[in-house]
């Protein structure tokens, strides 16, 4: 398995009238952390929505590797998991229930696997009750579940440990390790450092304008 | 393929299944069905002759009415939590899984409406023999008004309260459909050959089913940016 590649390069966002992202760069192999900072308002989650494709930047470009990213769209995303700062959950289903129907269209999967991986992430004592009666913590754990099992090279995390507890933050740290160890790139827009080793991160400050 | 089916039945079964938990918002159009359409016996005379003359009107005016109430529940919740977010990124087409909402939105909004026509078509002094055909007409008129409102829908979601905008978007193009599907009910009605007028409805719902689910993820894409 070749080593995977994100590059971007002299990015540039306009979010209406405000120039939010003026010339980003940045870098990311297999095995790699790439940690992004900023100040309320400095971007970072624009640049992580541009990266996965949501956002079109007004220039410069982003290559998964070495192709554009909205060259093959499609392909592209089924390579990348995306955890925005809201837990996409729906309130009436179960934490096993939302894994189901939102991993299912990814890749076939089953309960067994669900359930090993909601165990993981520390969700295996919640996981029948539906999402409406959870802590805010404890549906981001569900919400880190599914970034596991979307089994995707690429991570693409806004505030992962929002919500979480001490113990929930160090998870998050365990999870990156995990993913870059088996040759995955994560990305997240952190305010708090995850607690990760620092070989193989990298650091990219965003300014505010 | 069997991959593309299989995501069409979580999106669909996914949409049923929350519905089902959360019953008010699948009664609210049939409710809203319901008491438009007895209130007009009461308003009008309640002479049998009268009301069967005016029944098609009435009854297509509030289908169209109630499916314009549901269509804005079509894509607001799953914009809120992220879903729509999810699918955009499943590395699936957008285009397909729109389509399957859309047909567990007909099946929540639409099917119930057709089937809870006879009922209306009942109170307002239609003739069983009738029935089959008002169901039909009914059933297809829907499809097409669901795959409109699935375009509509995408197009507003980026506005708060963009309820009024999605009615005024919608009503005009759904105005074919009112008057095709109000004829086909009227010859239903009359016993009358329903034909040509459900030919008409069949056009719109296939012209719906090729160009809306393209329609509609173009527009949510751009709302999600």
């Amino acid at each position: 398995m070749s080593v995977h590649r994100l590059t971007g390069e002299a990015l540039h966002v306009f979010r209406g009238e405000r120039h939010v992202l003026r010339g980003v760069s940045f870098a990311a192999q297999g095995g790699e952390y790439l940690e992004v900072t900023g100040r309320n308002g400095a971007g970072k989650t624009s640049l992580l929505r541009t990266i996965v494709g949501l956002v079109h930047a007004e220039s410069g470009r982003i290559e998964w590797n070495g192709l554009d990213i909205h060259r093959d769209a499609r392909a592209f995303h089924a390579q990348v998991a995306f955890l925005g700062h809201e837990s996409p959950l729906k309130a009436d289903l179960t934490a096993m229930e939302n894994l189901h129907f939102a991993i299912g269209i990814r890749r076939t999967i089953d309960a067994t696997e669900i359930a090993r991986a909601l165990g993981e992430t520390g969700a295996g004592g919640f996981a029948d009750r539906p999402v409406r009666t959870l802590s805010a913590g404890q549906r981001r754990r569900v919400a880190l579940a599914g970034v596991v099992l979307a089994a995707a090279p690429l991570w693409v995390l806004d505030e992962p440990a929002t919500h979480l507890d001490a113990d929930g933050h160090a998870l998050v740290g365990r999870l990156v390790e995990r993913h870059r160890a088996s040759g995955g790139i994560v990305i997240a827009a952190v305010h708090a450092p995850l607690p990760v080793a620092e070989p193989g991160t990298r650091h990219l400050g965003l300014t505010s304008s | 393929m069997s991959g593309v089916w299989h995501c069409a039945q979580l999106v669909i079964g996914r949409d049923l299944r929350l519905a089902f938990r959360n019953r008010a918002q699948l009664l609210h159009p049939l409710l809203f069905f319901g008491i438009v359409t007895t209130l007009f016996p009461l308003a009008l005379s309640p002479e049998p002759s009268r009301l069967r003359d005016v029944a098609p009107g009435v009854l297509w005016v509030g289908a169209l009415l109630a499916s314009l109430l549901a269509i804005e529940f079509l894509f607001r919740e799953d914009a809120q939590d992220g879903t729509l977010e999810q699918y955009a990124l499943s590395g699936r087409s957008l285009t397909w899984l729109l389509f399957a909402k859309t047909v567990s939105h007909w099946l929540l909004s639409g099917l119930p409406l057709a089937l809870a026509s006879p009922v209306v078509a009942y109170g307002l002094a239609v003739s069983p023999g009738a029935m089959p055909g008002i169901v039909a007409s009914v059933a297809l008129g829907t499809i097409a008004l669901s795959l409109l409102g699935a375009v509509s829908a995408g197009l507003t979601l980026g506005i708060k309260r963009g309820g009024a905008l999605l009615s005024l978007l919608t009503l005009p193009l759904a105005v074919p459909l009112l008057i095709f599907g109000a004829q086909a009910t009227a010859r239903a009605i009359a016993g009358a050959d329903m034909s040509a007028p459900m030919y008409f409805l069949a056009a719109c719902a296939v012209l719906g089913i090729t160009l809306a689910p393209l329609a509609a993820a173009a527009a949510v894409r751009i709302s999600l940016e």
